[in-house]
């Protein structure tokens, strides 16, 4: 018999050497207890938490909290089917009209999860004869989205608008095109230059997705994204988004003016294969929207720990994925796999939990601390992240 | 239509910077088996091809294409 694990050999090496130098598997933490969107407790001890993507810190919110807890007294723990069948409950409307006024758009789909959103919507809208153009550094579920279809997929350098260009030049006039793209990239927390990306997609005569994931409720005027901020949101057809970031729950969706946006309930199959969000998730989720539709000085305090975290870090030396801070990712680089791992631990033994992020997820076989900051995270927590960091990095000796 | 060994050689020169190994190339010389490209390699030298010979070679066609040989013959198909 052939051991169709083999294949996995090399990946289970990788993982036995990282632990043979005797550090804490970073893959296996366990959070014990959580206090707050910055606080929780790790082997057993209190750690800052900077790597959970919870921008906003909506997830103790009071009001989502109880909204859920309402929902979960109303209308049961879930809802056991899919959205087209017995699967959609009033919450699930509501939600959904809350993503409309969000985003100010005619129609909103909630899927379970945002890596089914651009799975379903990528690869129902992009079939036989046509093309998928994407930035070679997508998210994974942009990548699935590909593969699941019946498109060609035609990838091209990360953030390179004439790389983008000259592809979309080449491919047939009248064929049918969606251009992929990402408002924040999650690796480094660089932003796309989606101003002019949107401008070349739409001379080709291409319809345009952007996945907001890591800039919904604080980039843009009304928090609705990159595409917002650069003034492109109109010219995009298609937006994706979660519920497992800022809003602070879990879910996905497909915000669109496409009129004939509705037939995608029927033809995405992660959409109708799979059961609907629970009642108290769409009910905390509709609840912390609405929420952030009025977050401005949650916002003002998001980017102002973001500098101050950004400048901090390059002030000690620290190598950065960016020349400046552009999101609220701040990514750090290791010099290796061994020495980020090493720094990783030092970390969360200096209570602070970053995310370690390692090839073949990250760009260019680079080793990262991935921090991202959240709208609660005090001023004086951002002071003692970089006080971690400085002993951590020269316990290490990388700085 | 260009002859096929100059389409050889013209592939040869655009794999050389990319072939850390030194490995010699042939037709039946494979990316990832001989050259030992990862995925990144891989896209760096995939658009290179295509803007020297101004055309795409998607990924699905990029899936069933191992060795040189089947790259010659694939960018031959598509400059055409
Ligand atoms: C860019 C991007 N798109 C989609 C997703 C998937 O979101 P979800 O966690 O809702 O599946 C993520 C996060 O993991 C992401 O970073």
């Amino acid at each position: 018999m052939t051991d169709l694990f083999s294949k996995f050999d090399p990946l289970i090496q990788q993982r036995e050497e990282l632990l043979s130098t005797g550090v804490t598997d970073p893959f296996s933490l366990v959070m014990e207890e959580v206090k707050s969107p910055t606080v929780a407790i790790c082997n057993g001890k209190e750690t800052i938490l900077l790597g959970t993507y919870n921008y906003m810190g909506m997830t103790f919110d009071e009001d989502v909290i109880a909204a859920g807890k309402d929902a979960l007294e109303k209308y049961g723990s879930g809802t056991t089917g899919s959205r087209v069948l017995n699967g959609t409950y009033q919450g699930h409307k509501e939600c959904e009209e809350a993503l409309r006024e969000f985003y100010d758009m005619d129609h909103a789909m909630v899927f379970s999860t945002g890596y089914q959103a651009n799975l379903g919507i990528i690869s129902a809208i992009a079939g036989k004869g046509d093309y998928v153009i994407i930035d070679i550094d997508s998210h994974a579920s942009i990548y699935d989205g590909c593969a699941m279809g019946n498109a060609e997929t035609v990838p091209f350098r990360h953030n390179d608008v004439e790389a983008l260009e000259k592809r979309l030049k080449r491919l047939p006039a009248d064929a049918g095109k969606l251009v992929v793209l990402e408002g924040v990239y999650s690796m480094l927390g660089d932003l796309a230059p989606l101003k002019e990306m949107v401008r070349v997609s739409k001379e080709a005569g291409a319809m345009v997705l952007v996945d907001e994931a890591h800039s919904m409720g604080f980039i843009g005027e009304n928090g609705r994204g990159v595409c917002e901020e650069q003034g492109v949101i109109d010219d995009c057809d298609f937006i994706i988004g979660t519920f497992s970031k800022s809003v602070g729950t879990v879910g996905g969706f497909c915000v669109s003016n496409h009129p004939k946006f509705d037939v995608m309930r029927r033809v995405c199959r992660p959409y109708v294969f799979t059961a609907s969000l629970p009642p108290s998730v769409v009910a905390t989720a509709a609840t912390s929207i609405r929420k952030l539709m009025h977050g401005s000085n949650k916002r003002a305090h998001l980017w102002e720990n973001s500098k101050t975290l950004h400048g901090g870090l390059k002030a000690l030396g620290f190598e950065l994925g960016t020349e400046t801070p552009q999101s609220a990712i701040i990514a750090v680089i290791m010099p290796d796999l061994a020495k980020g791992a090493m720094v990783w631990e030092a970390l969360l033994e200096e209570g602070l939990y970053v995310n370690l992020a390692i090839p073949p997820a990250t760009p260019a076989g680079m080793t990262l601390l991935r921090c991202s900051l959240c709208a609660e995270h005090t001023s004086e927590q951002v002071q003692d992240i970089l006080g971690r960091f400085e002993r951590a990095g020269k316990a290490v000796g990388i700085i | 239509m260009t002859d096929r060994n100059e389409m050889f050689e013209k592939m040869k020169g655009l794999i050389e910077p990319f072939n850390k190994k030194g490995a010699e190339l042939s037709d039946e010389t494979t990316f990832a088996g001989d050259l030992e490209w990862d995925s990144l390699t891989v896209m760096d030298f995939v658009a290179e091809v295509e803007d020297e010979f101004d055309i795409i070679i998607t990924m699905n066609m990029q899936a069933e294409i191992e060795k040189v040989g089947q790259l010659v013959d694939a960018v031959m198909k598509l400059a055409e």
